[in-house]
């Protein structure tokens, strides 16, 4: 007998659907899990029980009279928390926002709650979605549940593990460098980053403007499909929505790669990436052309670039994003004899290493003297490299690669080194500068047990070829592994 | 090409109150980082447009009607120090 | 050694729109603390601006008004600093590429015309309001700060004039001439007292025939049109002394205190402002096509420049046609009387002579006082027709400002109308005649002098209500 936190999406919609379980015995499998695993794992800041607890009678309600469902009525979702979240405490990870009761719920979070889903609660994150281990937390890391001494990769670290591990059929991420696929590949789960201007950034709380998106990490892909059909779509609040009409996500499912032409960039493979990586995401790519897929290798020159742009681009923006946390209206505040002392003891003592550090280069990059060498020339190299996907493009319908050039590394072992940190978004970071779609499919695990993501990229607006290359994979790779923590039975 | 940060300005600037050990460390290392960085002018961008939006949109906008706005007490609860229903902040040293 | 100054004006524009600049919250003047806030004029984690439609239209009709181009792309920037009136900490605004630019403004004053160059119009946000506990509302040690956002968000369109400005008077003649613009467009309802229209200046001045530009000083805080004139007067003589005894001018900001007349150096800075432009990256481009521009423009009211032409074709002084053309009010009541029938140069100088001075005693406008253009007309023709004397008409306008009544109830009750018909004024030009036979002799052979005399008698035995003119052609006719 299944224990009901192991299906997926997919499996607990049907049998939600057809009465052969309830909302909360879901929900109360998924907090039998959290239970058993959080004392190890820390994937959440806050498991809201009392809200899940009322969605969840409410989707029984709905499922029960009849009334419209829709396929995440009564889902056990978490949320990143850089998502606001109506009366329910939203911390980015940060001492700054400790306390902080958003007045309102993001886009996205009104959508999931309409589509009946029951929020579960609010994962951990690196500080403002800045890292690439959750190290950065405020709160204290998270772990990664195929080996606890392992991070579970950054910055959505926390949704990557709940869903990995069963404490929520779904989560809700952000991915600005990779912080969605990066984690989802640590973790051997399914991440998929969105075209810009799919999703609503509106109560997203913003690292970088014109990187983030909000993205799902589910254990499958059509799970993934099935909850960017449910928060996707054009919202009036945010000027950066897309306006024009949504891809049909879910068309390409189960059509196959025959014909379907594969680039393999080689800017992201070989030196730079682990040789056990290199060789599934290798291995893979053999499969493909084995079912009829046609395989080009191609480079994109701009791509050694894109590393260097993203660290002037992001903390420019973010550096102008956090300049609100001042102690003035909401947040931490420490004593200031002025109002200019008070911002700067605030500020200093509410934000951590890793945001302080991008918010001070991003104030250089920007400022009198230095914008046109550094911010200024970043953005024009995005254009680069934007021009070198549209070229690509021509040639093939996607490109792959590695997700992350190494497996989860230990907890501690790049802390010290941003440079080594920053080397971990390396093949993730070219698809946020260009706003195009991309997705981490988990195709095996290395000698350590640790799992190995492949990462599918396409054009603007090209989800439904995106996610017929991704379940593609996901069927020729079969990986069916679930990590430890998940069996872990109750003997705490 | 070495790179040579007034790190103190650029702290005050972002209103960030940090000790000279602190300012010394990230000095250092914002330093290295954006020695990397500054790969990206050798890169040739004569006549090439910057991308500020990945999104070719223009023209995003809303009709001039009125909306629902906050409960002020709502929206007070979360000051971290208020008179009635005004903000409080301790005095300003400086006019814009 | 003659010095000229150069100046050049910031004019900062409150728009009248239902809502604010980039979410839905009421623009509204007096609203109780944080009513009128919503997550994106608060600054709160996680909310995004969208653009209010109508008030780039406004903005494009401030430009097209001040004769600009319409930039067909034009973009929002950051303007980065640290201040608690502005949630974000940083003002989205507009930098490099603004909405309008290149545009003049003709004024005229007894120095002459001049063209003003308009250098750019732009769109940004208005700020919160600071209200300084303590010690009587400005900035002092000791005092802290209380904090209303009910304005943060507001459309502000900035003006910014070339530095084509020459004298002080140029100056305010400038600032009323762009309020007049912008009133008339009807986007603002430019109250300089509730700051809904704000200036600043930055003059310098420079050995007269000099073709460079002296140091610059920024003057704030002028807080009238006629403060714009009586601050910059002050600092062109503040800086004239400074340079003639030889020492350089001092690059700052001074605020304009009007009560002192005098102009203080605020706290300095340690560096000057570095705002680290850059593009907003949650807001798209601004992009109007020619029939955008040609349907914005094509829906402008008449402006200022050309009321003046039809006021000058009518007969009037540039000065008095300069006053009317840009207090939309006075125009308007001077045209409802000239439709009327008045009598084109007598109703404009009463409008900027007495009632202006009424006014602006009273402090009241023109459309929430009892006069109208019927009522000016119908004082004039009783001018016209002798029923009352030109200097009682001035009596008579300001009872009817009052509230008194129309024209003819407050000559009566103020006991102003002038008797000018012969029947009853023969009696009384007799009876003067009759006592003052000696001067009436004087008078018939020739002496003119005493015709003055004789009206005086007349005046003074009728109360002052006898009409000089008619006194004066009935004594003539007695005189043969």
């Amino acid at each position: 007998m299944t224990d009901l936190a192991d299906l997926t999406l997919s499996e607990a919609t049907s049998g939600l659907q057809g009465g052969e379980m309830t909302a909360v015995e879901l929900l109360e499998a998924v907090h039998r899990r959290a239970t058993m695993t959080e004392a190890q794992l820390h994937a959440y800041l806050n498991i809201d029980r009392p809200g899940a607890a009322r969605a969840a009678v409410a989707a029984d309600s709905a499922l029960g009279n009849g009334a419209a469902v829709s396929k995440l009525t009564g889902i056990p979702v978490a949320l990143k928390d850089n998502l606001v979240t109506r009366g329910l405490e939203t911390t980015c990870s940060s001492k700054i926002l400790a306390g902080y009761l958003p007045p309102y719920d993001a886009t996205v979070v009104g959508r999931l709650r309409e589509a009946g889903s029951v929020i579960v609660g609010k994962t951990n994150l690196d500080e403002f979605a800045m890292g690439s281990s959750t190290e950065n937390s405020a709160y204290g890391t998270s772990r990664n549940p195929w080996d606890p001494d392992r991070v579970p990769g950054g910055s959505s670290g926390g949704s990557a593990a709940a869903v990995a591990v069963g404490s929520a059929l779904a989560a809700l991420g952000s991915d600005t460098g990779g912080s969605i696929r990066q984690p989802a590949s640590l973790c051997g789960i399914v991440g998929m980053k969105p075209t810009y201007g799919l999703v609503s950034r509106y109560g997203l709380i913003a690292f970088a403007s014109s990187l983030d998106q909000i993205g799902p990490l589910t254990r499958t892909v059509p799970d993934s499909v099935t909850v960017l059909e449910a928060i996707g779509g054009y919202d009036p609040a945010d000027s950066t929505s897309h306006p024009g009409k949504v891809p049909d996500f879910r068309a390409g499912l189960g059509r196959g790669v025959a014909g379907v032409r594969i680039g393999v960039v080689s800017e992201l493979s070989g030196e730079g990436i682990d040789p056990q990586v290199q060789a599934a995401v290798a291995r893979m790519v053999t499969s493909l052309e084995g079912e009829g897929a046609r395989v080009t290798e191609l480079s994109l020159p701009s791509f050694e670039y894109a590393l260097s742009a993203y660290y002037l681009i992001a903390p420019a923006e973010c550096s102008a994003n956090l300049a609100r946390f001042d102690g003035v209206r909401y947040g931490l505040r420490r004593h200031g004899d002025t109002v200019e002392e008070m911002m700067a003891n605030t500020r200093a003592e509410g934000f951590g290493p890793e945001v302080t550090r991008r918010i001070l280069l991003g104030t250089y990059a920007l400022s009198a003297g230095y914008y046109d060498a550094f911010y200024g020339q970043a953005q024009r190299v995005r254009t680069l490299i934007l021009n070198d996907f549209d070229s690509a493009y021509g040639q093939v319908d996607v490109l792959v690669s590695p997700t992350s050039p190494t497996t989860a590394f230990e907890v501690g072992a790049r802390a010290t080194d941003p440079l080594a940190m920053y080397m971990s978004d390396v093949c993730t970071i070219p698809s946020n500068l260009s706003g195009h779609p991309a997705i981490s499919v988990p195709v095996g695990l290395d000698d350590a047990g640790l799992p190995i993501g492949f990462q599918v990229m396409a054009p603007a607006l090209g989800e439904e070829v995106l996610f017929q290359v991704a379940a593609e994979v996901e069927r020729i790779a079969g990986f069916s592994d679930r990590p430890a923590l998940a069996n872990s039975r109750a003997d705490i | 090409m070495p790179i040579d940060i007034d790190i103190a300005k650029v702290a005050r600037l972002a209103r960030l109150a940090l000790s000279d050990e602190e300012l010394d460390l990230y000095r250092a290392q914002c330093e290295v980082v954006l020695e990397h960085a500054a790969l990206v002018q050798a890169l040739p961008t004569e006549g090439v447009e910057p991308t500020s939006h990945p999104l070719r949109r223009t023209n995003a906008f809303r009709e001039d009607v009125v909306t629902e706005c906050l409960d002020t007490e709502e929206v007070l609860a979360q000051a971290p120090d208020r008179d009635g229903n005004y903000f409080l902040v301790p005095p300003i040293l400086e006019e814009p | 050694m003659k010095f000229e100054p150069v100046i050049g004006i910031e004019t900062h524009v409150e728009l009248t729109t239902a809502s604010k600049m980039f979410c839905g919250c009421p623009v509204e003047f007096g609203a109780p603390p944080n009513t009128n806030v919503c997550p994106v004029c608060l600054g709160l984690p996680g909310a995004l601006p969208v653009v209010n439609h109508t008030a780039v239209e406004y903005a494009m009709k401030i430009g097209l008004g001040l004769r600009c181009e319409i930039a067909p792309h034009s973009v929002f920037s950051r303007k980065n600093y640290f201040y608690p009136d502005m949630p974000k900490n940083y003002q989205i605004s507009q930098y490099d590429l603004p909405l309008c630019i290149d545009g003049h403004i003709d004024i005229e004053t007894d120095e002459g015309s001049a063209r003003i160059g308009i250098t750019r119009v732009h769109m940004e946000e208005d700020t919160g309001k600071s209200t300084h506990l303590g010690t009587g509302g400005r900035i002092s040690a000791g005092s802290q700060t209380l904090l209303d956002f009910n304005r943060a968000g507001v459309p502000l369109m900035e003006i910014v004039s070339e530095p084509d400005l020459r004298s002080a008077v140029q100056a305010r003649v400038y600032a009323e001439e762009v309020r007049g613009v912008v009133k008339r467009l009807g986007v603002s309802d430019v109250k300089l007292e509730e700051g809904s229209m704000r200036f600043d200046a930055n003059i310098s001045l420079r050995p007269e025939g000099a073709s460079t530009f002296g140091t610059k000083v920024e003057v704030k805080n002028m807080n009238s049109l006629r403060s714009v004139q009586r601050a910059l007067e002050h600092e062109i003589e503040r800086q004239a002394a400074v340079l003639e005894a030889g020492e350089e001018v001092v690059q700052e900001t001074r605020h304009w205190n009007e009560e002192d007349g005098t102009t203080a150096a605020m706290r300095s800075k340690e560096e000057a402002f570095d705002y680290r432009y850059f593009p907003e990256p949650d807001l798209v481009p601004v992009a109007v096509d020619e029939a955008w521009c040609s349907e914005v423009a094509s829906g402008l009211p008449e402006l200022p420049a050309q009321a003046r032409e039809r006021y000058r074709a009518q007969g009037l002084e540039p000065t008095t046609a300069g006053l009317l053309s840009r207090d939309v009010d006075l125009g308007r009541v001077f045209e409802d009387a000239v439709g009327a029938g008045a009598d084109a140069r007598t109703v404009a100088n009463w409008l900027t002579g007495e009632v202006t001075a009424w006014l602006r005693k009273e402090s009241r406008l023109l459309p929430d006082s009892h006069l109208d253009g019927a009522a000016l007309a119908e004082l004039e023709a009783m001018v016209g027709a002798g029923d009352v004397s030109a200097t009682a008409a001035k009596d008579v306008l300001a009872g009817v400002l009052s509230g008194e009544g129309r024209p003819a109830e407050v000559a009566e009750s103020r006991d102003l109308i002038q008797v000018s018909d012969s029947a009853s004024l023969e009696p009384a030009v007799d009876a003067v005649l009759a006592a003052n036979s000696d001067a009436f002799e004087k008078l018939k052979s020739g002496d003119e002098k005493v015709m003055g005399f004789l009206i005086g008698q007349v005046m003074r035995s009728t109360g002052g209500k006898a009409d000089p003119a008619a006194v004066t052609r009935i004594i003539k006719e007695r005189a043969g």
